[in-house]
């Protein structure tokens, strides 16, 4: 099968695989705020349409919504809460995580009954735990144990990258400490082209399919994934195209986060912050101004 | 405002939708340079030298933020501090909480922390109010004093050196609320105040807002009187005398669903804006039952949002 159209270049779903920048960079203004939260779409030539939505789950301490295209991933965050089960818990100094991924039935093509705990969702429930362990800041919540629920409910391909990047934004959304953001993409070669970001049909292609996760700002490599041979050279070249996907997605959520945490701030603002100024307390009747002493 | 799924009309959403901007736009600019999310580098200054506190850390001599919330800076000291996150204590602060478990001399609570908090026996006031040991025989009776599902108030007395978050209740106006509804809402909708519990005389209703989120809207005690309603109840004699009145118990609900509303729209709570919210909810003959319908929710976002702008008015005028 063409995976790469020969003449026009353009992948099976429309995407061009060569252009690397987006179609166009985040809007200056800031985006209209819908009336219960703030939800941002995303278009990147390469990349699918990026979409993702805080507090879905409303007995969660953090939740999030995720798309990348098709693929639809609900996560929500349990937790700093005290430890459940003693028997797990082996350092009492630092907080336990733990991770469940389950597919839908709904999710696939094929409408099958997955069972709970199945290789495949074992191995994808351990990596991500690993992911999202490398970033949160275990220590600072000793005794208790986090709990991260991922659940696909529309699979078309990077189920496990859609479901790290919507763990990040449920993390960040439940206030727990993380050294950074982690995303993660995915990108294969076929056609003898690197493409980010696999749908389902190029990724039952049977090609390389390389899994990237990253820590954004760090430029730390958390995850790498592959089930293939690739040349060296080539190897690179595709792991690079990965870690750019993962930047763009860290500037996404990143934004999300921001205008999410901007509205919840300015609503609730209202006579509340006390502030000292040269030793004397000041209640300051809106929320202070910062007065920046540095370069902002 | 996350907790907001209403089915609105058009006009209610074009109506919310102009309240929350105005209230967004109310909001001082600073507010925007103030926010931060996870990985953000916070501009500071780097002669002064700065002390980094919760929610920073050093990277390559960068101070960056591991939190989503504001920077906060008290002299030299640079802090974010979360909005949505879990409770976190400062000795103390005046708690509400669910009792969970009963330990040996302790009592484990629920005061949405990362852990369970504990009550000692010890530190706690004798039903008969007499300063003694605690012997085997009040060991044994714990449950008499608090069962498992019992909200109560507490304070926060400290961390102990294992780490776990101890309480301590030696005061006549703690212990274990009755006839009334616990809500919870968001810490950061919660400011830490002189006054914590308050009597509103007109409805007959206590409001406990504690600081973990925990709201508590009961019928009124009178302290002192606690220790003899206990013992009616262990004889579950007089029902009809320790019945709460209808009218008590439609404040109750009131008062309530304001505290509702109102975090859900995610206004800092306060009880001048509680008793306002229910009290506009009755000038608008709107029933108990309707406080949670779309049209309250709009009114109570276009009231606050008038408030606001008037309040910003008068002190830009006195100036």
């Amino acid at each position: 099968m063409e995976f790469v159209d020969a003449l026009t270049g353009f992948r099976v779903d429309g995407r061009r695989p060569n252009e690397v920048t987006p179609t166009f960079p985040f809007p200056t203004a800031p985006p209209r705020v819908t009336q219960s939260h703030s939800v941002l779409l995303l278009d990147f030539a390469q990349m699918r349409q990026l979409k993702g939505e805080v507090g879905v789950v409303a007995r969660a301490d953090g939740s999030a919504l995720f798309e990348m295209g098709n693929t639809r991933v609900i996560a929500a965050v349990y937790g700093p809460r005290e430890v459940q089960n003693k028997g797990q818990q082996v350092n009492s100094k630092e907080a336990l995580v733990r991770c469940e991924y389950r597919m839908a039935e709904f999710s696939t093509g094929d409408r099958r009954r997955k069972p709970k705990g199945d290789r495949r969702s074992t191995e994808i429930s351990l990596v991500i735990r690993q992911t999202m362990e490398a970033s949160i800041l275990t220590h600072l919540m000793p005794r208790s144990q986090i709990d991260i629920f991922v659940q696909v409910l529309q699979a078309d391909g990077g189920t496990r990258s859609a479901c790290i990047n919507a763990a990040t934004l449920a993390l960040a959304d439940a206030g727990i400490p993380m050294r950074d953001i982690v995303t993660s993409c995915s990108a294969g070669y076929l056609c003898s082209t690197p493409l980010l970001d696999l749908n389902y049909v190029e990724d039952s292609a049977g090609g390389p399919d390389v899994t990237v996760g990253i820590l954004a700002k760090m430029d730390k490599v958390t995850l790498l994934q592959m089930d293939a041979k690739l040349p060296m050279d080539t190897f690179e070249n595709v792991m690079e195209l990965a870690i750019e996907g993962c930047k763009a997605i860290a500037t996404y959520i990143r934004e999300t986060r921001k205008i999410n945490g901007l509205n919840m701030l300015k609503i609730a603002s209202h006579k509340w912050i006390t502030h000292r100024v040269k030793g004397l307390l000041v209640e300051d009747e809106w929320l202070c101004p910062v007065q920046w002493t540095g370069n902002s | 405002m996350r907790d907001l799924h209403l089915s609105l009309n058009q006009t209610q959403r074009v109506r919310l939708e102009a309240a929350l901007h105005e209230l967004q736009s109310l909001a001082p600019a600073a507010a925007s340079a103030a926010a931060v999310t996870v990985a953000d580098t916070i501009p500071v200054n780097q002669e002064d030298n700065i002390l980094k506190g919760h929610g920073t850390s050093d990277q390559d001599g960068e101070v960056v933020a591991t939190l989503c919330g504001v920077v906060e800076r008290v002299n030299k000291l640079v802090y974010v501090r979360t909005l949505r996150a879990r409770y976190k204590p400062e000795v103390g602060d005046i708690i509400v909480g669910r009792v969970i478990e009963i330990a040996p001399k302790r009592w484990r609570l629920e005061i949405n922390f990362s852990q369970d908090a504990v009550l000692m026996l010890s530190s706690m006031n004798l039903p008969d109010g007499i300063q003694r040991r605690r012997t085997a025989v009040d060991e044994l009776n714990m449950r008499s004093i608090f069962e498992e599902n019992d909200v109560i108030c507490a304070e926060v007395r400290g961390f102990q050196h294992d780490g776990s978050l101890h309480l301590q209740a030696r005061s006549e106006k703690y212990g274990k609320l009755e006839r009334g509804q616990l809500l919870t809402v968001p810490p950061y909708l919660v400011k830490r105040k002189k006054q914590h519990f308050h009597h509103l005389a007109q409805y007959d209703v206590d409001l406990i807002l504690g600081c973990n989120g925990f709201i508590w809207v009961g019928e009124h005690v009178v302290v002192g009187e606690k220790t003899k309603t206990t013992e009616y109840q262990q004889k579950s004699s007089d029902d009809a005398e320790n019945f709460t009145p209808l009218e008590t118990r439609k404040h109750i609900c009131r008062l309530a669903n304001a505290v509702r509303v109102l975090s859900a729209l995610g206004f800092t709570l306060t009880v001048e804006l509680i008793i306002e919210t229910a009290e506009a909810s009755v000038s608008s003959n709107v029933e108990v039952n309707n406080m949670l319908g779309a049209e309250f929710y709009v009114q109570t976002a276009e009231r606050e949002a008038k408030r606001r702008a008037d309040l910003l008015r008068k002190k830009n005028g006195a100036r």
